[in-house]
């Protein structure tokens, strides 16, 4: 195996992994009223799994954690047209694309 | 060591530009910033040997969801600065929640160790020098993985159709295709010759598209011309073909009765 990760190590790319995830956590809470940020946010905890998918693919060389990652792109994408579609019909229904107005399955 | 400084400044543009995804006033600021979170991320694949990856990630992302994202940003006519009023109150339970994970994940760092047998495990496709990477995940992905690729190609299915069926509306003024009444068309029915007066124009015998009569022989029967159409089309500002304009004076060509 004469990756270029073996001159970087295992270590970094989990770093990045873990600031991701935790930076989409964050931006789920922190724009609470806005849906399409909350899915961009949503995006970034996928890449944060996918970086770590590869980071250890390579680490221990194979290729299962890449295949994985194919997977898990295309789980993303649909996930985020299906989400915008929502999100555009809730649009064209209420006027506003508000989490906190999203009570009409309420009793 | 060039590796390790490419590697430190595109981790570092990912996370500025992760951290400014979060907290861009401007939706459309954070669909770019995503856009270049993804660039570096897929640097991140090439950097770790992943290079199908790396480009499937640019082709997806950049190309297609990041589009996606700002045709409905976009599109959506909504009022962004008043949805930023919560972010005060929301961002201590963010900072708490946040915080704690990281914490949770910093204690996970210290104390992971690779299994004592990580050597010995059978490798389904090992990387060799001579293959490359998307050979390489040929191999597997159209052998091992098959089923899986198979269902992956049935959600991607199923979310075009629910995307479609979601967003899809039947407006009164749409006009649909009718093989049928295509079909049935003959030349009299939408052909009228007309004496078109020397720089005269064809506005003032009625525009063009005529006879005015015949004109729903190609539209969906029951929606041209009915009660609900004239009410969707008088709302309805762009996108009608007919264009009826009084002429100023009056005259009307030799060829119209």
């Amino acid at each position: 195996m004469n990756s270029p990760i073996e001159a970087i190590g295992l270590t970094p790319y989990l770093s990045i992994g873990a600031i991701l995830l935790v930076l989409g956590v964050f931006g789920i809470f922190l724009n609470r009223k806005n849906v399409i940020i909350i899915l961009m946010s949503i995006e970034l905890i996928l890449l944060s799994a996918n970086i770590n998918f590869v980071a250890f693919s390579a680490a221990t060389g194979d290729l299962s954690g890449q295949v994985m990652t194919l997977f898990v792109l295309t789980i993303a994408a649909a996930e985020s047209a299906i989400g915008l579609a929502i999100v555009t019909v809730y649009f064209r229904n209420r006027g506003s694309i508000e989490v906190d107005d999203i009570t009409m399955m309420k009793g | 060591m060039m590796t390790q400084i490419v590697f430190y400044v595109f981790a570092a543009v990912l996370v500025l530009s992760a951290t400014m995804v979060v907290s861009a006033r401007n939706p459309v600021h954070s669909v770019l910033f995503l856009i270049l979170a993804f660039f570096n991320a897929a640097g991140l694949f090439l950097i770790a040997g992943a290079e199908f990856l790396a480009m499937t990630l640019v082709i997806v992302y950049v190309g297609a969801v990041a589009v996606l994202f700002l045709f409905v940003v976009m599109m959506l006519d909504v009022n962004f600065t008043h949805m930023r009023e919560g972010v005060q109150r929301y961002a201590p339970i963010g900072g708490i929640v946040g915080g704690v994970l990281l914490v949770e994940l910093l204690m996970a760092f210290m104390h992971w160790r690779s299994a004592s047998n990580i050597g010995q495990i059978a490798h389904l496709v090992p990387s060799s020098p001579e293959r490359t990477n998307t050979a390489a995940l040929g191999d597997v992905i159209y052998t091992h993985y098959i089923f899986l690729f198979q269902a992956c190609a049935l959600v991607l299915l199923v979310a075009m159709i629910g995307a479609i069926v979601l967003t899809l509306r039947e407006r009164p003024t749409g006009r649909r295709q009718n093989i049928n009444r295509q079909h049935d068309r003959t030349v009299t029915d939408s052909l009228e010759m007309l004496q078109v007066p020397l720089g005269a124009g064809v506005d003032a015998q009625g525009g063009f598209l005529r006879p005015h009569e015949s004109y729903d022989i190609a539209a969906v029967p029951g929606t041209y011309g009915t009660e609900a159409w004239r009410v969707a089309e008088a709302q309805e500002t762009t996108g009608t073909a007919l264009v009826m304009t009084t002429p100023a004076n009056g005259t009307k060509g030799e060829g119209d009765e």
